[in-house]
């Protein structure tokens, strides 16, 4: 379902992703795990067609996502890590405008809307406006809004940060019936690595933008010959705490790109 | 055509919505016109060319025209600040689409506005020279605004943040106001002045405003409007290109 390899991206002197390589099947779920600034938010906009490679080969669905963005886009949905609400809509404006860049069909609108926001307890809130929610409504209300539609590939961007059990629970509970009822091919990258176990059937961690290693939870925990996953991660990354690179990066790329009109 | 509508919707929401927002733009041409249309009138008066109210009143719609079209075109970059901008941009529907209800509702909104200030004119004692011509200020405000839209949403799409838009403030927005002829005839300019002038579209916008509402033609309608058309479709032309290749 994605084919990546040797996919490379820099700006400028950082190169944040630097030749990674793997596979996801259809109908698995696949998590993408590292440490903060291991290139896991720059390798999912790649993907999910909002930043064009500097070299490598990409495929979704054996699609080029730099040449093929449109089909690409009908393919997948994605929960991003950064607020992506409109703070002057309301809740349900802002369901309504993402089921009409989605093609909901008009008669289900309703109906799916109603169900999330209730799954997600923002149905009593769904007529005030989303710059009033509180940082873990806005998050619950991005959730929502990324399962409203039934893509071939769901990405999950860090999508429990800052959220509580219940809501985690809830999260999980169904993006899991979404993989099993309708097959749906879920990537997701988190920091909780009890997560990433519960739900994933495979997993790569990449750090320093390379992939240091892949496979199910099982194999990793045997790779690195520990009993959890957690203790696994640690020592494949090191247990020396990152800054946040992709600060960084992002600043590397507001001075170069100022006036590059969204050419890098 | 359901996105295009929804972009469109969604400017007029929060247009509607922020009423605070709506009387505090209409600061700026009020002050205009009062200080400038009754501060000037009497020297106007003097060098025989009639009442400076009158003659400014259209000047002061194109301007706020402008200046709103402008701005809420590059409400995109608030929407890459505040993280909406990335929701359209994945969404599998032509960006061109997005685009364009963006700039339909960036040129709706500049028109209400536009016309809120005409009756602001009226209030302070501007009248139109003929009410049969007011259609055809409608349509020129609507061209106005659609070529400043979209050139706001070319503007949102090139920049990378807000803080550049200062700049363009001053390089652009602002001489392009101050070159229109706006605030004084354009007869008998000084050489370079005039030629400036005649590259400056909202002259041709302004003229044409003039024309219809108080009968007074620089360039003449026809050449008006075809500067005002043209000038929309190329710059719609150009910002589609920009906004189809942001990244984010």
């Amino acid at each position: 379902m994605i084919h990546v390899n040797g996919l490379v991206q820099r700006f400028g002197e950082l190169t944040a992703v630097d030749g990674i390589s793997f596979d996801v099947r259809a109908g698995e779920i696949f998590a993408f795990l590292g440490p903060n600034g291991a290139g896991k938010t720059t390798t999912i906009k790649m993907l999910t067609t909002l930043l064009r490679p500097t070299s490598g080969k990409l495929e979704i669905d054996g699609l080029n996502p730099a040449t093929h963005a449109h089909e690409v886009r009908k393919r997948f949905g994605i929960v991003f890590q950064d607020p992506s609400l409109d703070g002057d809509m309301t809740a349900y404006e802002n369901m309504e405008m993402h089921a009409v860049f989605y093609h909901v069909p008009r008669r289900e609108r309703g109906e799916r809307i109603e169900r999330l926001l209730r799954i997600f307890e923002l149905w009593e809130r769904r007529n005030d406006l989303v710059k009033l929610f509180s940082g873990g409504m806005k998050r619950r209300l991005e959730i929502a809004r990324g399962l409203l539609h039934t893509p071939k590939i769901l990405f999950l961007d860090e999508p429990t940060l800052g959220l509580d059990p219940q809501t985690r629970n809830q999260l999980w509970t169904h993006v899991k019936n979404l993989n099993q009822t309708e097959g749906v091919t879920v990537f997701l990258t988190t920091h909780y690595m009890d997560e990433a176990e519960r739900v994933a059937q495979r997993i790569a961690i990449i750090d320093h933008g390379k992939i240091v290693a892949q496979g199910s939870p099982q194999e990793l925990k045997l790779q690195t010959g520990k009993d959890s996953l957690e203790e696994a991660f640690l020592a494949l990354t090191g247990s020396a705490i990152r800054d946040d690179a992709a600060s960084s990066a992002d600043q590397l790329r507001q001075m170069a790109r100022l006036w590059a009109g969204g050419r890098r | 055509m359901s996105v295009i509508y929804i972009m469109w919707m969604r400017e007029m929401k929060r247009y509607i919505r922020s009423r605070a927002q709506i009387v505090a733009s209409l600061g700026q041409p009020i002050l205009y016109l009062v200080a400038l249309g009754f501060g000037l009138g009497p020297v106007f008066q003097r060098a025989g060319q009639g009442n400076y109210v009158q003659f400014v009143a259209p000047g002061i719609i194109g301007m706020t025209i402008l200046f709103s079209s402008v701005f809420s075109g590059a409400g995109l970059l608030w929407d890459r600040q505040f993280g909406f901008l990335k929701e359209t941009l994945v969404a599998p529907v032509p960006r061109i689409q997005v685009m364009l209800g963006r700039t339909l509702g960036a040129a709706t909104v500049a028109v209400m506005q536009g016309t809120l200030v005409g009756i602001v004119c009226f209030a302070v004692g501007f009248r139109p020279a003929d009410y049969r011509q007011l259609p055809l200020a409608l349509l020129f405000m609507l061209m106005i605004a659609s070529l400043f839209a979209a050139l706001g949403t070319a503007i949102g799409s090139a920049l990378q943040n807000i803080q550049g838009f200062q700049m363009i403030m001053s390089f652009l927005v602002m001489p392009i106001f101050f070159l229109s002829g706006a605030l004084y005839p354009l007869r008998d300019l000084p050489k370079l002045l005039a030629a400036i002038v005649s590259i400056d579209p909202l002259a041709y916008g302004v003229d044409g405003l003039r024309t219809a509402l108080i009968g007074l033609s620089h360039f003449g309608t026809m050449l008006d409007a075809a500067v005002l058309l043209l000038g929309a479709t190329l710059v719609l032309f150009i910002g589609s290109r920009l906004f189809s290749r942001i990244q984010v």
